[in-house]
Order: structure tokens, then sequence, then C-alpha cells
């Protein structure tokens, strides 16, 4: 076990983890955050993207002890912070990626929703071309991605009006 | 899976890190990024006694120039490279490659280091560090050891490291003028590993190539420097003719590998067909350089 302190979705937060467990992880069992979606657990399929200092992130690729002094976002911290007029206290990205229809099993929406916020904070002009690179290792089954793409861009067009 | 029981030691010096592995040798892993090791764990492919994180060794990260060389830490981070107008400017065929490295997420943690001392013969970096003839520099017990490219990759994941050396920094040469660079790939998605790779450098004095470098990813155990194509290239002027002429050349002796991505024949064409285009390109881009 190994004591940490870090910030999660700007609240401070302590846990000891052992060294193997994976932010992801430690997200979901110890912090009962378990709007971070496990898919493959290897890097692939980009489902438990999370944000720590301002980069998205794999959560399964990471272990917790190495998020110690980090300032780490999920999806939960989106929805929190309600920014913008999206309303029902949603995330511009997410109300945007809702109105489009993005989404059908939702099991991949986290990581995507986490992947399109962090690259649109970095990218606020990002083209679809660009978003389709940013979003090209979060995996989506359901949907053939088109209306992913819809959502994200609407959102880039959101935010530069805001 | 979840990853195997595992010690966790987390070094803030390079000389505690080399201290930790002389002590643990070959039962040691060394964490940098993760992007390979994490998952590697989490396969159950390697069952190393002890994680050796160095994330915490703040040394090992930065990006500086200096005679006719640039040094990059092992510990710097794939986005930070990316951004580094220093490598954009002096090493622009690594620059061509880092963007391609897996995605957004993926080089947030990646390291320039990690990927060199994992030496996964389908990456991108491996091949541009033996078609520029990078220098690896790894700290052991007995101080310092500097080792070339062609002698750094010796396998498939196996690099001329010893058990008890970290890999502090690698050494890129600075890009002479006139040279045009080009990374080409052939990968079944964006970010995914190339089924072929190559990189390519040309250099153009006068209107002849002065100096040229190729080398593959993707075809061997190791990053394979495509010799013979580069000796037709120097001294000739660009043109298609001789780019076709140093594709066969190029890909005359090689045997690469067949799996469910592709036969070993269509990894030869892809090859062959990469060899002109990344010449091409490399010509191209060395004549808007000089503009």
């Amino acid at each position: 076990m190994v004591d940490i302190n870090l910030r999660v979705n700007g609240a401070p937060c302590t846990g000891s983890p052992e060294a193997r467990k994976t932010l992801a992880d430690f997200l979901r069992d110890d912090l009962n955050l378990t709007g971070t979606h496990l898919g493959c657990e290897h890097g692939v399929c980009g489902a438990c993207t999370v944000i720590v200092d301002g980069r998205a992130v794999r959560s399964c690729l990471m272990l917790a002890v190495q998020a110690a002094g980090s300032e780490v976002t999920t999806i939960e911290g989106l929805a929190m912070k309600g920014e913008g007029e999206a309303g029902g206290g949603l995330g511009t990205v997410q109300q945007a990626m809702w109105d489009s229809h993005s989404f059908q099993c939702g099991f991949c929406t986290p990581g995507m929703v986490m992947q399109a916020v962090a690259f649109l904070n970095d990218h606020p002009d990002a083209d679809e071309q660009q978003i389709r690179e940013a979003l090209s290792g979060n995996i989506c089954r359901c949907t053939g991605y088109e209306s992913i793409i819809d959502g994200v861009l609407l959102a880039a067009e959101r935010n530069r009006e805001r | 899976m979840k990853l195997p029981p595992v010690d966790y030691e987390a070094p803030e010096s390079v000389p505690e890190a080399v201290e930790l592995l002389a002590e643990h040798q070959d039962e040691a892993s060394v964490l940098a990024g993760g992007q390979s090791l994490i998952p590697l764990l989490a396969l159950r492919l390697t069952h190393p006694a002890v994680l050796i994180d160095i994330n915490g060794v703040d040394e090992l990260s930065g990006v500086s120039a200096d005679d006719g060389w640039v040094a990059i830490g092992a510990m710097t981070r794939e986005y930070v490279a990316e951004e580094s107008g220093t490598i954009a400017d002096a090493v622009p065929l690594l620059a061509a490659a880092l963007p391609l490295i897996g995605h957004e997420a993926i080089r947030s943690r990646g390291t320039v280091g990690g990927s060199l001392a994992h030496a996964d013969p389908a990456a991108e970096l491996p091949a541009v560090a033996r078609a520029l003839d990078a220098e690896f520099v790894v700290r052991g017990p007995s101080g310092e050891r500097v080792i070339p490219a062609a002698e750094w990759f010796e396998g498939f994941l196996t690099t001329a490291r010893r058990p008890d050396e970290l890999l502090t920094e690698v050494r890129f040469p600075v890009a002479g003028r006139g040279t045009g660079v080009s990374f080409q790939e052939v990968a079944r998605r964006h970010g995914d590993f190339a089924i072929v790779g190559l990189a390519a450098s040309l250099t153009l004095s006068g209107g002849a190539i002065s100096d040229a470098r190729l080398a593959f990813a993707g075809l061997s155990d190791v990053p394979v420097r495509a010799g013979d194509a580069e000796d037709l290239l120097v001294g000739e002027r660009p043109s298609a003719e001789l780019f076709d002429e140093a594709a066969l050349r190029a890909t005359a002796d090689i045997d690469p590998p067949a799996d469910l991505h592709g036969s070993a024949d269509y990894r030869k064409k892809v090859a062959a067909a990469l060899v002109r285009r990344g010449l091409q390109a490399a010509a191209d881009d060395a004549g808007e350089r000089r503009d």
C-alpha cells in the first residue's frame, strides 16, 4: 500500500492503493466514481480516458500511485461543473453530444467525452479531420462514429460562440 | 486483466534509480510512461518482482541542442517532444514521426526513452533512431556508456542495455541544410502499429543527393536500414526512375513476417511502395525547406 494525496474533480482526496492498482480501478473501487468505464484494460479501447493535469490519459495505463499530487477530472466532474448554458448540469460537450444523439449503448461515452473535452480545450478551432484523429483511439461498436463526430463539432461551435 | 502483485520503488534521482537496478537486476522493470509496460503486465506477459518508477526523476526530462546534436531526456513525454520547436527545427524526421505514435492519450504519458528502450520493431521511434544513427546514453553502477543505434536494437523488445543500466538520454544529430524528410506508414487505423513503416531522409546539395537514410519498421525483429538503396541514391539527382530502382534495392533482401494484418509478400509490396512515396516526399520536403 502506498499513501497518496490528489485532487479529483476539484476536491482533495486521499487513498492507500496497492502499487499495482490502476488509476481506473482506484477511481471506480476506492472513490466510487463508476462513470469511468473499463473496456479492454490494456490501453486499446479508450473507454477509461480521464483528464490528468489537463491531458487526456488512459486511466488503465496509469497506476493510482502515479496520480499522487495530480488534478484528475472524470466524467462526473463535467456534470458537476455544469459549464455553459447547456442546462441540466451537463457540460458543453455532453449537451452537444446529447443533442446530436451521439451515443447508443453508452459504454464508450465517458472516454469519448473526456477525450473530446481535453482535445477541444487545446484545439478550440479543430476541424472535422483533426477531431476524427483525436478520437481515433476511442472505440465505439454501436454508432459508426458519425453521430459522435457531429456532437464534437457542435460542441466546438458552441464553445466558440460563447 | 488486473496487474499481478508487484513491489514498487519510486526513486527521485538517477543514482538512486541505478542503485535500485543494481540491487534487483533483471527482476526489475523500469516504469517510464507505462504505455507498453502496463499492458504487458495486465496481459501477464511479464512478471517483474519490482517496478522502478522513474516518473519522479526530474533530471530525465527535457530537450536541449548542443554541438550538432539534440539531446532528449529519456522521460521526455512524447507530446512534449511533439510540441518542441527545437525538435521541429533540428530533427525534422523525429518531428514527422511523433504524431503517428499511438493516440493523443497515449502520447500524454508515453516517453521518447520508453519507446526506444521497449524496442518494438513495428514502432516509429526505433526506425527514426536507426535511420539517423542516434546515440543512446545509459548509466550503470560503473558509469556511463554511449551506444550507437546500430548496436542498440538487438532483437524483439531487446536492446543492448544491461539489466543494471538506465537509459538516461537519446541524442539525435541535427539535420544538415538541404535535408528533407518523410515518415510513411500503412496501418489499419490512425495510431495503430504500422504494418510497414519507413523513416526517410534525403539531403540535397547542388541538386544532387549528398546523404540518404532509409529505415523500415515492421519488417523484422529490429528496425532495418536499407543500406544498398542509400548507396544507390547518393550522388544522383532525384527522379521517379531513381526512386523506383531504390525501392527494388531496398526490398530485394527483406524477409518480412506474416500475420493476420498481411502476408510476407504483401508487406514486401507495401515496403517498396513506401520507399517510392517516402523518397519523393522527402525530396519535395527538401525543396520546400530551401525555398
